[in-house]
């Protein structure tokens, strides 16, 4: 694993937040409050191209993240703030790269879609839905030919269990014996597309028919999803090989931030409310004592108060780097006009 | 000294960086008994562990090569059928390499993908003939297609070892090429750097692959008439432009022989660069495969579609204003 070589640091330590139940509220108000304020900046047009936003899911990735160690590795989707975040990954340069700046997790060359921090473990969010399966499974394999017991573990949304390279990397993960975690987040929706409309058959169906053992998880308890992830997690470490899980959520807020203005009719206001009504945060949150979960509301604001300044405030990327990096031996490109 | 064939040069190649480098892996389909003889006895030598027979899974397995790259092997895969990349261009053109630009350089994608077999393969018809080498340099990967036994060892040993995904079109025209050699003297060859097999003062034929050969026999015949000087890139991605540049320096006239399509060919490319950059005392020419073209399954009709050695030579005839 090469190291993260973007120089900056951390611009704030994380917050000790020992009693685990406080650490899982904390990841899902960190990541509830980055979707907001990312919105607000896709309205303010300082993060541009819109992002797909994680409201509703969060337990998803602060249960699944709890149960990794650092040196575990993730990879992400479309919809990768919250897997990003709860991975480890600073906020600040987190939403430095949602707003194209140098600084950045990628230097502002990946954005919303694309963000990668290898220091912490994430293999990047990917654009193409199902793609990072098979890459989570490979390098699972490369970690235990090592002789290490890493694992890695792949989001994915319940679109992507119709698409072929999913399911050939299923064949190959269980045939191999991979540590690997398959974390499928169900929100209920391919875009406007309800799951029952695109999966036939059922999603724990597509890992039995591999010999994948399969569940599924209340994705909206972060304790739940947590818990469910340690046992797959010391399944795959023990070279018992992959285990799928379906965490099923509902998505509060539009596919993408597109949704706004072009306004398609998918679902009810009465649907949605209802599906509000089942809050990941508020689950946690009832698990904590009012004044913890105040004290980590005022830490999380704070640090998001920093993040959008320190975004707002970085630099932008010279143009005359546009394809710095294109080819990690420095290789370098022709120019198209010259 | 001993005759090397390309085959077997490919098979040393893999065989001494897997000596040489334990994150070197191979991956593909019936490797293990090696159908293409590129892999032989290399399952034997270094275990299951770092020769994989897969699944007819191309699409996972190349990209689980990436996941294995970016977790710090060098993994080599081996397709079939050249068709195949079709059905992988996602994973390693949005894929493996987009990575090291879209992170900011945080890591680096270390995959070869060897093609033994590039090309028509004497009437396989429609779906295992083609040679797709320009639209991997089109979109940037780096692309090798070696024409002998001793550029097929040192290209196939620079992209085991480059830090990039690299391409390498062994073509099928190839294959059977023998060479004398002294097998001390195989070395890496660097990207980007082509070769000249003949000297001339009249032309510059730029062969792509096996087409070098033919290249080679159309210069020899027009030996007494015309001097022709014989330039093989041996990678289109990087492309020796400046070796190109020296040639025409010399030359002044340009003829392309690239056994792709014609439309947005790395013919194309080569014949637009010399006209931009380049010294040209008479137009530019290309013999390709036609625009489009799908190799017909009769002989006569696949063998219609590829550029041949008449062509050739009235091309380099015409060139020099004697045709
Ligand atoms: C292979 C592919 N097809 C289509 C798209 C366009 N697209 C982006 S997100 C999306 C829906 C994905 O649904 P799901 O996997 O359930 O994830 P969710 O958006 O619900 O998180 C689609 C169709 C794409 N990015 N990749």
């Amino acid at each position: 694993m090469t190291d993260r070589t973007a120089g900056a640091d951390r611009t704030t330590a994380p917050a000790p937040t020992a009693d685990p139940a406080a650490a899982l509220y904390r990841t899902v108000a960190l990541v509830r409050g980055f979707e907001q304020r990312a919105v607000e900046l896709v309205r303010a047009k300082v993060v541009l191209g819109g992002i797909h936003p994680y409201t509703g899911q969060e337990a998803i990735a602060a249960g699944t993240c709890a149960a990794l160690r650092p040196d575990d590795v993730i990879t992400s989707t479309h919809r990768g703030h919250g897997h990003v975040l709860a991975k480890g990954a600073d906020p600040a340069r987190t939403m430095a790269e949602l707003a194209g700046r140098a600084t950045g997790l990628n230097r502002g060359r990946g954005g919303s879609m694309h963000a990668a921090d290898f220091g912490v473990g994430v293999l990047g969010a990917n654009a193409v839905v199902g793609a990072a399966v098979p890459i989570a499974a490979g390098a699972a394999w490369a970690f235990r030919r090592a002789g290490s017991d890493r694992v890695a573990l792949s989001y994915f949304g319940d679109g992507a269990v119709s698409q072929g390279v999913v399911l050939e990397a299923f064949n190959l993960a269980a045939l191999w014996r991979v540590p690997l975690v398959l974390v499928c987040e169900n929100n209920g929706f391919a875009t406007s597309m309800r799951t029952e409309d695109t999966v036939a058959g059922s999603i724990l169906g597509r890992a039995a028919a591999f010999g994948i053992p399969a569940r599924t998880v209340d994705g909206t308890d972060p304790e739940a999803v947590r818990d469910a992830t340690a046992e797959a997690v010391a399944r795959a470490r023990s070279g018992a090989g992959p285990t799928l899980l379906e965490c099923t959520a509902y998505r509060f807020d539009a596919h993408h931030t597109w949704e706004h203005t072009a306004r398609p009719r998918y679902r009810t206001d009465a649907e949605v409310a209802a599906g509000r009504a089942r809050d990941p945060l508020e689950v946690q949150g009832a698990r904590l004592p009012a004044a913890t979960r105040a004290a980590i509301d005022a830490e999380v604001a704070q640090l998001l108060d920093r993040a959008v300044r320190f975004a707002r405030e970085s630099p932008h990327p010279d143009p005359a780097g546009a394809l710095d990096h294109l080819y990690a031996t420095g290789l370098r490109a022709r120019a198209g006009a010259r | 000294m001993p005759k090397l064939s390309y085959l077997k040069a490919l098979n040393r190649a893999i065989g001494d960086e897997m000596d040489r480098d334990e994150a070197v892996c191979v991956f593909g389909e019936d490797v293990g008994v090696a159908v293409t003889h590129a892999t032989a006895g290399l399952l034997k030598r270094f275990g299951p562990d770092r020769v994989l027979d897969t699944p007819i899974s191309e699409q996972a397995f190349t990209s689980f090569a990436t996941g294995a790259a970016l977790a710090g092997l060098r993994p080599l895969i081996e397709f079939q059928i050249p068709a195949l990349l079709f059905l992988v261009f996602e994973q390693i053109a949005n894929q493996a390499h987009k990575f090291s630009l879209m992170t900011g350089g945080q890591t680096r994608v270390p995959v070869t993908y060897l093609l033994p077999g590039s090309g028509s393969r004497e009437s396989w018809a429609g779906q295992h003939s083609d040679h797709p080498y320009s639209l991997f340099a089109h979109v940037g990967v780096k692309t090798a297609v070696p024409a002998t036994p001793a550029d097929a060892y040192g290209l196939l040993v620079t992209a085991i070892r480059d830090d990039d995904p690299v391409v390498v079109f062994a073509p099928s025209g190839a294959l059977g090429v023998r060479e004398d050699l002294d097998l001390a003297a195989l070395a890496p060859v660097p990207l980007g750097v082509g070769r000249i097999h003949r000297r001339g003062t009249d032309v510059t034929v730029v062969a792509v692959g096996h087409l070098v050969h033919d290249a080679l026999a159309v210069a020899e015949d027009l030996a007494g008439t015309v001097s022709v000087e014989v330039f093989d890139p041996r990678t289109l991605f990087p492309f020796d432009w400046s070796g190109l540049a020296a040639s025409l320096e010399r030359t002044g006239r340009l003829v392309v022989v690239d056994d792709s399509n014609r439309s947005c060919g790395i013919g194309g490319e080569i014949v637009a660069t010399a006209a931009e950059e380049m010294r040209l005392i008479a137009p530019p020419r290309r013999v390709t495969r036609p625009d489009g073209a799908v190799l017909p399954f009769a002989r006569e009709l696949d063998l219609a579609c590829q550029p041949t050695r008449a062509q050739l030579r009235a091309a380099v005839e015409k060139a020099v204003g004697a045709g």
